[in-house]
């Protein structure tokens, strides 16, 4: 089980190794970490803090993408829970009340979104778009469009204090992409899931309830959003309805994708969403290290994703794959199979039909 | 009347009822005034709409819009003020830059078999940074030629200015809808979203429709990025943030399914009006917060896909067995 995990991480790792060398290579203190009262600072310690929320998004991105489905709405869903927990804290219910209402709001948002995708039969990424579209009127609505600021020691600890030396969002993400990681793979759970990503009706027949598992889903994705929301928040010290969690949805779906997962479901890796997640970051953090005027960072961002992209591109990836297995076929001659041209290759349909 | 203009005709229905409900409260609504600003305000929203109908008919989506706007925009003002270029020659330039990167876009999508989802999403990237090199402040735009395109228009009775801008999205909704409804080109769109495989072996050049679809996108996005610039008379690099999303929402709205495959960039035009519609109510009442918009246009959103989907039921009923017609739609502009 192990090395199977380790060789499917194991682009997205070589490639967080490369531009982790790049950016070092560039700005030669990147690695450096030092204690200081108590806890670890540099610039990695800060990339890992700093990717929290777009990591933490990103695992339930995984899940809802590996069930073929979209959630555009995680960024909205994060302003409303910060909303939600601001308003709270404002309202004298402490940092416990602050974080289970957030957590009950982004499992509310999980829930309608799963209803429309699994009762309603609505296409995920238009059901979504709803909530993305209404959401940050939701999270307006309620900080009454200014931006709540609370002065709460406890909760701000989940944006920047620190556990064992270790920022509080680097623990969380990294706790939740392990605990769910681990309930997917040691149960059937995350089986089911790529089964109904596979094929839904299919999946239904031999007898998975497909409805509820979606459901659940969209709903894991919803929590998520919600401590990525409370990360968010707490670190600000305040609910910004407008910027809290913009467009953070496209850059999950960006780590997802880095991570080698595919839009139109199936095999998914938590891992290595999360790795993808690490990779955006690094780039944007090594940019701004390196020195370049900020004005570049997009462009750089936007070249580095498409070389990214096109080295996992599907048609690449058959290419490989060929490669590989006539590489396996010489070591061991045994195989029946016909040797095939590249040419003779399928074309990978099921990417192609990512595009509806 | 045929099952598949059901969503045209709600389309239209839902705007007509909204503008007689802000009538009924606002008499002042149904002026040539509020007409013309209508148009005027939502020109640049209405022509990047029909790039994204076509798109969405062919069942792809086109997220570097609103960058490419923002890139319009900053690219006239600084090839204005820097060089002594007539601002037609800077226009062709720049509608030529915006083709041929939609072009680019739809060539790697074909090639490299990638969604478009995420390949637009790193031109959405491209293009609002290209905006940001070129410049990171606000350039206005100062041109004897530009003053006198915002100063044209032609004074509707009731003093409601019909301007050059809003005239411009009209033209350009009835060229996307010829070229859409009543082209070979279009016809290819049509039958790439009623399902790929189909549309191969139906003879569809699959390739050269995909790069043509996203050179369209990429040419009205440009062509709406000039109108956005006459509009504001500057250029912005932060402009126009997430407006594909509310140009996704107008063609939803508008009655396209998001499938593709059927719809008509006719209801595009409804849906962007519509949504001007609930902001012009906003401000007329001018106790509602603007956050009433957001949510407003998401119901509406949920209203008719809600309402697609029933539509479609039934219509999959009445041709049981005979597919869903999404095809034929095609030709029946």
């Amino acid at each position: 089980m192990m090395p199977r995990t380790l060789s499917r991480i194991l682009p997205q790792a070589l490639t967080l190794l490369a531009v982790v060398a790049l950016v070092s290579a560039v700005f030669p203190g990147f690695l450096d970490v030092d204690l200081v009262n108590g806890r670890l600072v540099g610039p990695a310690v800060d990339v890992v803090k700093r990717g929290a929320p777009v990591a933490l998004l990103a695992v339930g991105m995984t899940l809802v993408i590996a069930t073929r489905g979209i959630d555009l709405s995680v960024g909205t869903v994060m302003a409303i829970t910060g909303a939600v927990a601001a308003w709270t804290i404002g309202a004298g219910w402490g940092w416990g009340g602050a974080v289970a209402l957030a957590l009950a709001a982004g499992l509310a948002a999980g829930l309608w979104n799963g209803c429309l995708v699994a009762v309603i039969g609505i296409q995920p990424i238009v059901a979504t778009l709803i909530l993305m579209t209404a959401g940050r009127g939701i999270a307006q609505l309620i900080t009454e469009g200014r931006i709540l600021t609370f002065n709460d020691a406890a909760f701000a600890w989940f944006g920047s204090g620190s556990l064992l030396g270790v920022p509080v969002p680097a623990v969380l993400w990294l706790l939740t992409a392990i605990l769910v990681a681990q309930l997917m793979r040691r149960t059937a759970l995350g089986l089911l899931v790529e089964a109904v990503g596979i094929n839904r009706r299919a999946s239904a027949l031999a007898g998975v309830n497909a409805r509820v598992l979606l459901i659940a889903v969209y709903m894991a994705s919803g929590l998520c959003a919600a401590l990525a929301g409370i990360v968010a928040t707490a670190d600000i010290r305040g609910a910004d309805a407008n910027n809290a969690g913009l467009w953070l949805e496209l850059d999950a779906i960006l780590a997802v994708v880095i991570g080698g997962n595919s839009l139109m479901g199936g095999r998914f890796s938590v891992a290595a969403s999360v790795l993808g997640a690490l990779i955006i970051q690094t780039i944007d953090t090594g940019i701004l290290l390196a020195g370049f005027p900020s004005e570049y960072n997009l462009v750089i961002k936007a070249a580095l994703v498409l070389v990214i992209l096109v080295l996992q591109s599907p048609n690449l990836g058959a290419h490989w794959h060929f490669l590989r297995s006539q590489m396996r076929r010489r070591a061991e001659p045994a195989p029946a199979a016909s040797p095939q041209g590249p040419g003779a290759q399928p074309r990978t349909t099921p990417a192609e039909e990512a595009r509806r | 009347m045929n099952p598949r203009f059901y969503p045209l005709a709600a389309t239209i229905a839902i705007f007509v009822a909204a503008y007689a409900v802000c009538y009924a409260q606002f008499p002042y609504m149904l002026s040539t005034r509020v007409a013309g600003n209508l148009l005027t305000d939502n020109a640049y929203l209405g022509i990047v709409a029909v790039g994204m109908t076509v798109v969405i008919l062919s069942g792809g989506i086109d997220l570097s819009v609103g960058s490419v706007i923002a890139f319009s925009g900053v690219f006239v003002a600084v090839m204005l003020r820097d060089s002594g270029l007539h601002p037609l020659a800077v226009f062709a330039l720049l509608l030529l830059i915006t083709t041929a990167f939609g072009a680019a876009m739809g060539a790697i999508i074909h090639v490299l078999a990638m969604p478009a989802f995420i390949v637009t999403l790193a031109g959405m990237f491209l293009a609002r940074g290209a905006a940001y090199m070129l410049t990171i402040d606000s350039v206005p735009i100062a041109h004897p030629f530009y003053d006198l395109m915002q100063d044209a228009y032609w004074l509707m009775p009731g003093k409601g200015r019909l301007t050059l801008i809003g005239v411009l999205m009209l033209l350009s909704v009835l060229g996307g809808a010829l070229v859409a409804h009543r082209t070979r080109f279009g016809a290819s769109v049509f039958a790439l979203g009623g399902g790929e495989q189909t549309a191969r072996l139906m003879g569809v050049r699959v390739g050269r429709t995909t790069v043509g679809i996203y050179a369209f996108s990429g040419f009205m996005a440009g062509l709406s990025g000039l109108v956005f610039s006459v509009y504001t008379g500057s250029g912005y690099p932060l402009a126009t943030v997430g407006t594909e999303l509310t140009a996704i929402a107008a063609v939803v709205i508008g009655g396209t399914l998001l499938t593709g495959g059927a719809g008509y960039v006719l209801g595009t035009l409804f849906g962007v009006l519509t949504m001007g519609l609930i902001q012009t109510y906003i401000v007329f009442d001018g106790s509602l917060s603007s956050w009433w918009t957001k949510i407003v246009i998401g119901l509406l959103l949920l209203l008719f896909i809600l309402l697609q989907k029933g539509l479609l039921r039934l219509t999959s009923a009445r041709l049981s067995g005979a597919g869903t017609g999404a095809g034929s739609a095609a030709r029946a502009g």
